[in-house]
């Protein structure tokens, strides 16, 4: 016996069906047509200057952006002295220690963290650090990008951790570790290498956030001294260059894109496959 | 025997060690550490809003909650008003939903639906990895490309066809409302895709072969069954993709305009309230300012969360759902 479908409804369905397909192109398309033109016009402004040099004063032309992307670092160190410990601790506390209740409350605070608006973290990082020390600095920022840190740093610790099998944790309580010698010696080295993967990732992420930054490093087109001065980022300076009305910045702005974006992109590449080949996932 | 009872000995021991004993052992502290940890982020949170609430009280004391109904802003004579930024937060997101939501949705269905597995993989790690992409580069991208090629090639053929309406009246120079838009569903379609994919894979594989079975096309059991299965967390990931629209920030800073303007045309520049934050606040000068911008982001604080809880709700209702 065979169904019968009428010529109307198998047109509609290829139509249809089509049509999603279209779409999926067009989004890929777009979305990878833009980043084509970034990479190719990024890469074609980028010369030795921008890595070794500082920037010109307004009117010059020439110059780099050597100061913000040392800023960059000192910036993304700091967050993540501030902003990887509590997280990771948390996530540990999660996944090994909490009872039920306290957990979900837990979780849906990190969810709530994790969903603030990364302008606020700046109206926050202002508030707590830049207001009672009456000037803008690296701290200030690194605390920002720390916070912005966390959440990501508890789920992924949590996510991670549980995926570490019962059995060797019943090991190593059966050859008479306690508790804590377990966790950290037994079940974090076992994650060890998707903790570090969900690091990079979590690093990434907040590598490119500008945001926070604007009134907490605010930026600095000198070498920033210390931890407690003005500091250039590189986010910070791509939106300076950009919306400045000077085709030479603009032309910086459009290198200083193509760094930060392939930076990103080959740390979350590089993270994404140590994750899939790594034994967490394989055992799921 | 011996053996047993020496074992049940030492776990009785165990289990009976004073506090001082685990504390020794190092348990009560590691246990205690990751307790801290955990506290700690409830109360970062809960300092963001104290401080948040306590840094917007000028405002709230000078101007009341007429703060979010007035239109005026003019820092210069101290006048605040939030209308125009809530006004254009809220039009730039819907305008980015309007166009993210149904592509995003189209694509999942070809990526749950139809694609091939291991095509469908490849695909959602592409997308997924655009998600990774900053939101400056985005501006970035938006002042130098898409702007003028708005302006180029769009907006010509939509003044022809609908400048009859209200929203495709005045003219158009390059910055505005409609550009943020689009720039923002850019930003958001990722999200769409990858939730609402994994939304659709959660549904029964029986329900579709059970509409296949009973002779409909691909097509039918995708939209008449399929789809309505995962309606919910469709919707949701729709609304996770209006938090973070509403809550983004440079891109629309870079391409909106930045005019405090309400008007019906999306052709017009305007602003939002990130936008506004990221623009003044480093400038701003005077307790009333400082503070309105502060109470203006406690706002937006406000409307994220309450956005991103139905979306997680939504979420989650229908990939439990389809667990069972």
């Amino acid at each position: 016996m065979t169904l019968e479908i009428s010529p109307r409804r198998r047109v509609i369905n290829f139509v249809m069906l089509s049509l999603s397909g279209v779409c999926t192109v067009l989004v890929i398309a777009v979305l990878f047509f833009i980043l084509g033109y970034l990479f190719v016009h990024g890469a074609r402004s980028l010369n030795w200057n921008f890595f070794t040099k500082l920037p010109k004063p307004a009117g010059e032309t020439g110059g780099g952006m050597a100061n913000a992307i040392v800023g960059s670092g000192k910036v993304l160190l700091l967050a993540t002295v501030v902003g990887v410990p509590v997280g990771f601790l948390a996530g540990v506390y999660l996944a090994e220690y909490s009872g039920k209740t306290f957990a979900f409350v837990i979780r849906y605070v990190v969810d709530l963290l994790n969903g603030v608006p990364s302008i606020v973290i700046g109206i926050v990082g202002y508030a707590l650090v830049v207001r009672p020390m009456h000037h803008y600095s690296t701290l200030a920022g690194g605390i920002a990008l720390g916070i912005m840190m966390i959440p990501i740093a508890v789920r992924t610790t949590e996510e991670f951790l549980r995926a570490v099998p019962n059995s060797m944790r019943e090991g190593a309580m059966a050859l008479g570790a306690t508790k804590a010698q377990t966790v950290f010696t037994v079940v974090v080295p076992a994650a060890a290498s998707g903790l570090m993967s969900g690091m990079m990732l979590n690093l990434a992420r907040v590598a490119g956030e500008t945001a926070p930054l604007l009134f907490t490093a605010l930026g600095n087109m000198f070498w920033s001294k210390g931890w407690l001065a003005p500091i250039a980022t590189l986010p910070v300076m791509i939106y300076n260059y950009a919306i400045a009305p000077d085709e030479d910045l603009h032309q910086q702005a459009w290198a200083a894109g193509f760094v930060l974006l392939l930076l990103i992109l080959v740390v979350n590449v590089t993270a994404r496959m140590i994750i899939a080949r790594g034994p967490a996932s394989s055992r799921r | 025997m011996a053996s047993t009872t020496h074992i049940a000995d030492v776990l009785r021991r165990r289990n009976n060690r004073s506090f001082f004993e685990r504390l020794a052992g190092g348990d009560e502290i590691a246990y205690s550490i990751t307790l801290i940890a955990a506290v700690a982020i409830l109360a970062i949170v809960a300092l963001i809003v104290l401080e948040l609430w306590t840094h917007s009280t000028p405002t709230v004391k000078t101007f009341g909650f007429g703060f979010l109904t007035s239109s005026a802003w003019d820092p210069n004579s101290g006048k605040f008003g939030a209308l125009p930024f809530i006004y254009g937060t809220c039009l730039t997101s819907f305008l980015a939903l309007l166009i993210a939501v149904p592509l995003g949705v189209a694509a999942s269905v070809f990526l749950a639906e139809m694609a091939p597995p291991k095509l469908s993989d490849v695909l959602t790690f592409l997308i997924e990895l655009l998600a990774a992409v900053p939101s400056v580069i985005y501006g970035l991208i938006g002042i130098f490309i898409l702007v003028p090629a708005i302006r180029d090639y769009l907006v010509q053929p939509l003044k022809a066809v609908f400048g009859f309406l209200p929203i495709f009246q005045g003219d158009f120079y390059g910055l505005s409302f409609l550009s943020a838009g689009i720039v923002l569903s850019i930003m958001v379609v990722p999200f769409i895709i990858s939730v609402s994919r994994e939304v659709l894979l959660a549904v029964p594989t029986e329900l579709r072969e059970a509409a296949l079975a009973l002779g409909a096309t691909k097509w039918e059991a995708t939209w008449q069954i399929v789809l309505p299965a995962a309606s919910t967390g469709i919707i949701g990931s729709a609304f996770l993709a209006l938090a973070r629209a509403l809550g983004e920030t440079m891109a629309v800073t870079m391409v909106v305009g930045n005019t405090p303007k309400i008007t019906a045309s999306l052709l017009s520049p305007g602003y939002s309230i990130a936008a506004v934050i990221a623009n003044e606040f480093a400038e701003a000068s005077g307790d009333l300012y400082v503070s309105s911008l502060i109470f203006l982001g406690l706002v937006l604080f406000g409307l994220t969360i309450v956005i991103n809880a139905l979306a997680r709700i939504l979420i989650l209702t229908t990939t439990r759902r389809g667990m069972k």
